[in-house]
């Protein structure tokens, strides 16, 4: 159990994807206009690497090694496919805000990445817990940055008004704000860790 | 006329990287020196533009008639995967100087979610074949050029005495936001060029 334990905290701390690993960045910057908005991408992206790392680590002894990208892409697009159908019968108003990025979770390279350097390595308990470690992190991230976001731009956190909205710096809302939040999140979270 | 308003929009005013957030990874990535930025830029114009135009020819003739609809996103990332070899094949045979240039960018292109994006994205704006060719090519365009620009200031940056916190990535980012709050000053290029045109 210990063991487990240590691969959900490495994915979470040590190889944190957003501030560390620094993958995945586009539905990073994209989607987190918003606390609620960042938070359903996270999700979102852990459900795909968890199931895509569960199978991939059944597979790692099945595919040939020239074919396996081609193979693991494969199966990634599979189960994005698979969310995409269920948040538009289910939950149509996140599929709305984050429109073209369900799709795109399918060229996220923190899912490649995942399948390349653990899950095609190890059993399949592990890569299960290896992608919840990774995707809480990622979660962590993207909530983080969405809260920060949807603070300095509208004033409200999760929309829960904390300031009036009129005092707000519409520019973190905007692309610009995206970048600029992020560089200074990083810098904290260095900071943090003592780089 | 309305081809040249997707063109000036798709590199100004909704550029690929700096407003729509695709293809960040190889912008942070591959932009540490002009000259294989401006590699990079030229290799992701040319996929695009072919990517799209044989993914739009398969949507249009295949997924839409049999009503396959559902299978877009699993077939376009194939069909880009497996084009993305070819194109490095052909090139290797016919045009080896052009290989020798584009080679090391071509594999990486795959991933890059720019291409992808598009692809979608021209389904579902739902351009002509003539308007997503013109619009594929601006966008491949407007990521060479914001690839460029970002190369040539994180040139500079390499000589500047920053903060020991905001080192790295850090300050690659907030640079990023700053190119960014410059690119929004386009914003109302679109609308003036329109009455310009006469366009409504």
């Amino acid at each position: 159990m210990k063991k487990y334990l240590d691969i959900i905290v490495n994915g979470f701390v040590k190889e944190n994807p957003t501030f560390v690993l620094m993958l995945g960045m586009c539905p990073t910057l994209a989607t987190t206009t918003s606390a609620i908005n960042g938070l359903s991408m996270g999700l979102a992206t852990m459900f795909v690497l968890i199931c895509s790392n569960l199978v991939i680590s059944f597979l790692k002894n099945l595919t040939p090694d020239k074919v396996h990208i081609p193979v693991y892409i494969a199966v990634i697009a599979t189960f994005v496919t698979v969310l995409q159908l269920m948040l538009k019968a289910y939950l149509p108003e996140i599929d709305a805000s984050l429109g073209l990025f369900i799709p795109l979770i399918v060229v996220n390279c923190v899912i490649l990445g995942r399948a390349e350097s653990f899950a095609s390595k190890n059993g399949p308990l592990a890569s299960i817990f290896d992608g919840i470690g990774i995707g809480l992190g990622f979660t962590f991230g993207l909530t983080l940055l969405g809260i920060c976001r949807e603070f300095l731009g509208s004033g409200s956190v999760f929309g829960v008004i904390l300031f009036p909205e009129s005092y707000g710096a519409l520019m973190f809302i905007l692309p610009p704000g995206a970048f600029i939040t992020l560089g200074f999140l990083v810098a904290i979270v260095n900071k943090i860790r003592g780089v | 006329m309305q081809y040249l308003l997707i063109f000036i929009a798709a590199i100004f005013v909704n550029n690929v990287v700096l407003s729509q957030f695709l293809g960040i990874c190889p912008f942070l990535g591959v932009s540490k020196k002009v000259s294989t930025a401006s590699g990079m830029g030229v290799a992701v114009t040319f996929v695009l533009t072919i990517a799209t135009i044989v993914t739009f020819v398969l949507q249009k003739y295949v997924l839409t008639p049999y009503e396959l609809d559902y299978l877009q996103t699993l077939t376009f990332i194939i069909v880009i995967a497996t084009l993305v070899q070819m194109i490095e094949i052909i090139l290797k045979k016919m045009s080896p100087s052009l290989y020798n240039a584009l080679g090391v960018f071509l594999p990486l292109i795959t991933t890059n979610c720019c291409v992808l994006g598009v692809a979608i994205l021209v389904i579902q704006i739902d351009y002509s074949l003539l308007e997503s060719v013109v619009y594929a090519f601006s966008t491949g365009i407007g990521f060479a050029l914001a690839l460029i620009v970002f190369a040539a200031i994180r040139e500079q940056l390499d000589m500047v005495d920053v903060p020991r916190g905001m080192r790295g990535m850090s300050v690659v980012l907030v640079t990023a936001g700053l190119l960014s709050l410059a690119f929004m000053g386009f914003s109302g290029l679109e609308g003036g060029l329109r009455s310009l045109f006469g366009l409504a």
